[in-house]
C-alpha cells in the first residue's frame, strides 16, 4: 500500500512532464525564405529546457540550410518538425556556429544531413561536448533525455559558400569562443551573428577573449552598413533591423574589461570585484547579475595576473 | 520541534552569564550543518568555541567554478587573534589553510577547491584558547577536489613552478595591501595517478626581517594560489618565502 502511494505521484509527474517537454517552437519569417526560432533571454532552467538560444533556417532553391540545432535532442527533433511544417524541401546542410552546447546538442536530429562547422569548433565539440552535455543534464533535467554529442561531419572555412543554390558569406571570427562562425545570407541581407552578438541579454564569457571579440564586432558592424543588409540575428535575444545589438554587446564587453582591469590594478580581491555594483544601463539587462558573476570567475584571474606582473 | 528547542536555547542563553552560556552555543551552529559536531571534534580538537560575528568569512553564495571559489577571511574586529584555521565541512580534505597573523592584521583572501556545497568556516584562536568561529554557506556544482588541475595536461607549470608575482599598494584605498600569485598545481592527491603536490608553508617578513604572517596551506587551496593580505602600518619591501611538500622552495622580494 505504502509502495503504491509512492508510485502514484511519480507516475503523475512523469505523465505531466511528457506533455510538457514541448519547446513550442514557432518559426518566424524575418525575410523571404529566412526563418528563425527566438529563444528566451534567460539562463538554462528546468522550466525553459534550454530554449534560450536563437536558431534559424534558410529555404534555398535546392534544400534547407539549418543554422544551429539547439540545446538538446528534443529541441533538434522539434525544430526539424517545425521546419517540415514550413517547407517540404529536403535538408541540405546544418551549420553549428560555435562549440557551445545550446548551439549543437540538437545535431542528433539531423544525423542524416551533412553537419558543418569551423575546424576549431569541431575540435571543441569533440573535446568538451560531453562535459557541456552533462552540465545541461544538471541544469535542465529530463529535457535532455537521449541527448548525446553528435559532432559535425564537415569543416567550413571563411569565404563564399555555395550551397543548395544559395550564396552564403562565411566569416571565421573569434572572441566569444576560439571559433565563431558568422553567416551572411547575401540574397536576403540577413546576418546570423551567432553568440558574438547578444540583444537585451548580458553576454556569456566562459571562453571569451574580449580583445578578439571587440575586433569581431567591428567586422560585423561593417556588414550592417552594407546596402543590402536587412536583419541581424543575434545568438540570444530579439532579431534587430540594425546594428544596435552589436553596439550594446560592445558596450558591455568594454565596460567589463575596464572594470576587471581597474579592479585588478586597484588591488581588489575577487570577492570585492564580485561585490561591485553594475552600472544601471547594464544592471537592467536580463541575467546581468549572474553573467557578471560568471565573467568575474572566467576573466578576473587573467586581469589579476596582468596587474601582478 | 527544532524551532522550539532553538528557542529554548536562546532563552537559556539569555538567562545565563556569558561564561556559562559558552558551551550551549556549540549546539546552535548558525549554518545548521550536520557536520558541525564532527568539525568541532576533528578540526578543533573539541576545544572551547564560540560563534562570533567578528570573524567574517566572505564567499559567493553560489560559486560558478568549484575549482576557484574566492574566500576572504576578516577577523580584524576581534582583538588578539593568534591563529586562524579555515576549513570546509563537506570537503574530503577538511582543512584549507591556517595562518598566524603575527605582525599583520588577521585578514587573508585566497581561493579554494570545493568538492560539493559546504559551509566554509574560519576559526580564530585568541590567547585564552577559545576558537571564535565564523562562516558562510557556498553552493556549488562541485567536483573541485577530484578534478585534475587545469594545467595538469600541460608542461607549463613544470617550468614555472613556484614562480611568484606580487605587488604592494602603498597608496589609495588599498593602502598596505599585498597580493601575491604563485604558480603551483596544488594537486590534492584525490585524482587517480596524481600524487598530492601542494604548497605547505609561506612566510611573509618585512625588510627588517620581522615576520608579518606565517601561512600553512593545504591541498584544497586552488591551483596557482593568489593571496591577499594587509601588512598593517609598515612600509618598505616585503619578503615572501615558502616551500611545497616536495621541498621545492621559493623566496622573493615584493617591492612597495
Amino acid at each position: 500500500m505504502k509502495r503504491l502511494f509512492c508510485l502514484l505521484p511519480a507516475l503523475l509527474a512523469g505523465a505531466l512532464n511528457a506533455a510538457e517537454f514541448d519547446y513550442a517552437l514557432q518559426a518566424r519569417q524575418i525575410a523571404p525564405d529566412v526563418h528563425v526560432f527566438v529563444g528566451r533571454t534567460e539562463d538554462f532552467t528546468p522550466a525553459n529546457g534550454g530554449n534560450i538560444v536563437n536558431t534559424g533556417f534558410i529555404v534555398a532553391p535546392g534544400g534547407t540550410i539549418v543554422i544551429d540545432s539547439g540545446s538538446s535532442r528534443r529541441y533538434g527533433e522539434q525544430m526539424r518538425r517545425a521546419i517540415a511544417g514550413i517547407t517540404p524541401k529536403p535538408l541540405a546542410l546544418v551549420i553549428n556556429t560555435h562549440h557551445h552546447p545550446d548551439h549543437f546538442l540538437g545535431n542528433q536530429a539531423f544525423a542524416d544531413t551533412p553537419i558543418a562547422a569551423l575546424a576549431a569548433t569541431r575540435q571543441g565539440i569533440s573535446a568538451e561536448g560531453n562535459v557541456f552535455a552533462e552540465n545541461l543534464y544538471g541544469l535542465t533535467g529530463d529535457w535532455m533525455k537521449g541527448t548525446e554529442v553528435f559532432a559535425p561531419t564537415q569543416t567550413l572555412a571563411a569565404g563564399t559558400l555555395e550551397v543548395a543554390g544559395r550564396r552564403l558569406r562565411l566569416m571565421a571570427l573569434n572572441g566569444h569562443t576560439e571559433a565563431d562562425l558568422v553567416i551572411y545570407d547575401e540574397a536576403s541581407g540577413v546576418l546570423f551573428a551567432g553568440d558574438l552578438v547578444f540583444n537585451q541579454r548580458a553576454p556569456t564569457t566562459p571562453h571569451a577573449r574580449i580583445d578578439h571579440w571587440l575586433a569581431a564586432l567591428d567586422q560585423l558592424e561593417a556588414i550592417t552598413r552594407e546596402p543590402g543588409f536587412k536583419k541581424l540575428v543575434p545568438g540570444h535575444g530579439e532579431v534587430a533591423p540594425d546594428g544596435a545589438p552589436i553596439r550594446q554587446t560592445r558596450a558591455w564587453l568594454e565596460w567589463l574589461q575596464r572594470a576587471l582591469r581597474e579592479s585588478a590594478a586597484a588591488g581588489l580581491d575577487m570577492n570585492e570585484v564580485l561585490a561591485r555594483p553594475l552600472p544601471p544601463e547594464f544592471a537592467r539587462l536580463p541575467v546581468a547579475a549572474s553573467e557578471y558573476r560568471r565573467s568575474v570567475g572566467h576573466l578576473f584571474p587573467a586581469a589579476e595576473q596582468e596587474a601582478l606582473r | 520541534m527544532r524551532y522550539l528547542s532553538t528557542l529554548a536555547v536562546i532563552a537559556l542563553v539569555t538567562l545565563l552569564s556569558p561564561a556559562t552560556a559558552a558551551p550551549l552555543k556549540e549546539v546552535a551552529d548558525p549554518l545548521d550543518s550536520a557536520r558541525w559536531a564532527d568539525m568541532h571534534k576533528m578540526v578543533l580538537d573539541g576545544a572551547p568555541v564560540v560563534f562570533d560575528q567578528r570573524v567574517i568569512v566572505t564567499a559567493p553564495a553560489t560559486a560558478e567554478n568549484p575549482m576557484q571559489v574566492p574566500v576572504t577571511v576578516d577577523a580584524t574586529a576581534l582583538p588578539g587573534v593568534q591563529e586562524v584555521l579555515v576549513f570546509a565541512d563537506f570537503n574530503p580534505i577538511l582543512q584549507i589553510l591556517r595562518f598566524y597573523p603575527e605582525g599583520a592584521p588577521a585578514y587573508l583572501g585566497f581561493r579554494v577547491k570545493l568538492q560539493q556545497s559546504s559551509p566554509v568556516r574560519a576559526a580564530a584562536k585568541t590567547a585564552d584558547g577559545i576558537w571564535h568561529v565564523g562562516g558562510t554557506l557556498v553552493n556549488t556544482v562541485g567536483g573541485g577536489c577530484t578534478a585534475p588541475s587545469a594545467n595538469a595536461g600541460s608542461k607549463e607549470w613544470q617550468q614555472r613552478l613556484n614562480e611568484v608575482s606580487g605587488r604592494q599598494w602603498s597608496e589609495g584605498p588599498q593602502l598596505g595591501r599585498v597580493r601575491m600569485r604563485i604558480v603551483h598545481p596544488m594537486d590534492t592527491g584525490l585524482v587517480a595517478g596524481t600524487p598530492a603536490f601542494y604548497l605547505e608553508e609561506i612566510n611573509f617578513t618585512d625588510a627588517a626581517g620581522k615576520r608579518l604572517m606565517r601561512l600553512q596551506t593545504y591541498e584544497p587551496v586552488s591551483e596557482n594560489p593568489v593571496f591577499t593580505l594587509t601588512r598593517g602600518t609598515g612600509t618598505g619591501s616585503l619578503n615572501a618565502s615558502g616551500r611545497d611538500n616536495n621541498g621545492n622552495a621559493f623566496s622573493v622580494r615584493i617591492a612597495p
